[in-house]
């Protein structure tokens, strides 16, 4: 797997070492945060599911309703009731106002209606069915209401649903990437460090064992001249020459000096 | 966020709609209805003269528009530019399908509702996983 072998390119040394560690700190306490977050979101995105069946079920009911308002009102006022209503138009009085909720951090819109200044139709019907075409605008209206807050589920929704799959993919990409990829650093850099103990430790003992001969290589030659030196001596004091005289030394040094 | 969604707040914003004339009508009744300077209506009757072509239009208008913040649609409206409603997935403004008289509603075919009930399902499997 590529996500195994994957590290920082960084030196490996003791400063970096404490960076690494402090970033994997880092983003373990960011994956601890986001999966909180990606819970929080989850509970409230089930809430509004359920809300959403719900209200989507009783929206059927209502319009129901509000056509059958329609329907009566155009029996009592006559079929050119919708052209009236049509050529009327002017300025909507039924207006959409949106604020905004912060739910962890995501901000979900959150929409009301509200009826704005005073309405054109308030003349409409005023020869007959008057009281039915109030009846069917109150009843459109009552509608307008749920469909608005069916809004705002559905907006909450599509939001919270994209929030949710953000959030998942960087807890995922924390967990899956980012936090392998510091380990590994982590470990790379112990590695290295170690490597380089080792390294420095052979290369002193190198030195040591290298002085150690030296210093034998120089006691052995202060040995050889002093040896020369006594050689000289006992030949002048006897009047032999020197190599009778070093013949005499081996003689009485051979039990001592077995291993040279 | 990529696309976070640009939320006017303090503003008010119009419900568009796309139906056939009664559910028109109605709404219209209740206030919902705007003709601006150029004569431009924030609905469209569908009656069995309009084209599709009129539909998709008058779709793409209303869910680009800045002030529009809620479109209504008739489902069996919504059915016949069924590819545009689905590819649709922006937040603001919402598209809600709505039942007309003539066509009785059906959850089956709503975009976000089949979205939803996917979801349950899903969740309620994992649920029984676990």
């Amino acid at each position: 797997m590529s996500g195994q072998t994957q590290r920082l390119n960084v030196v490996p040394t003791v400063t970096m070492l404490g960076v690494v560690k402090a970033r994997l700190v880092g983003a373990t306490r960011g994956h601890a945060l986001l999966k909180k977050k990606s819970d929080a979101l989850t509970v409230q995105f089930r809430q509004i599911l359920k809300k959403i069946v719900s209200t989507k079920e009783s929206m059927g009911d209502i319009m129901k309703t509000s056509s059958f308002a329609l329907t009566e009102a155009k029996y009592v006022a006559g079929e050119n009731i919708k052209h009236i209503v049509q050529e009327n138009v002017q300025s909507a009085s039924l207006k959409v106002r949106s604020h905004q909720e912060n739910i962890a951090g995501v901000k979900l819109p959150k929409f009301e209606y509200f009826i704005d200044g005073e309405t054109k139709n308030a003349l409409t019907g005023l020869a007959r069915g008057g009281q039915q075409i109030q009846a069917c605008r109150a009843a459109y209206v009552k509608s307008i209401e749920l469909l608005v807050e069916l809004a705002t589920l559905q907006t909450s929704f599509l939001t919270l649903d994209e929030a949710i799959k953000t959030t998942n993919r960087r807890v995922n990409a924390l967990e899956n990437v980012v936090k392998p990829r510091l380990e590994n650093t982590i470990s790379y850099i112990k590695g290295e460090l170690d490597e380089l103990e080792r390294e420095d430790f052979f290369r002193l003992k190198k030195i040591q064992g290298y002085k150690k001969r030296e210093v034998e290589r120089q006691r052995l030659a202060a040995k050889a001249f002093a040896e020369e030196k006594l050689a000289e001596e006992i030949s002048l004091q006897k009047g032999i020459s020197v190599g009778t005289a070093h013949d005499l030394l081996s003689h009485s040094q051979k039990d001592e000096d077995i291993i040279f | 966020m990529a696309n976070k969604p640009q939320i006017r707040s303090n503003s008010s914003a119009l419900i568009a709609m796309i139906a056939d004339e009664d559910t028109i009508t109605g709404f219209l009744l209740a206030g919902v209805g705007n003709v601006d300077l150029r004569r431009n209506t924030n609905y469209l009757i569908v009656d069995s003269k309009t084209t599709v072509k009129q539909i998709e239009d008058a779709f793409k208008d209303f869910t680009t528009r800045e002030d529009i913040a809620i479109v209504l649609i008739s489902q069996f409206v919504a059915n016949m530019i069924r590819f545009l409603v689905d590819s649709y997935n922006k937040p603001i403004p919402a598209i809600l399908e709505i039942p007309s008289k003539d066509h009785p509603y059906d959850p089956a075919h709503d975009s976000v509702l089949s979205r939803v009930k996917y979801l349950f399902s899903s969740e309620s499997v994992a649920g029984d996983r676990r």
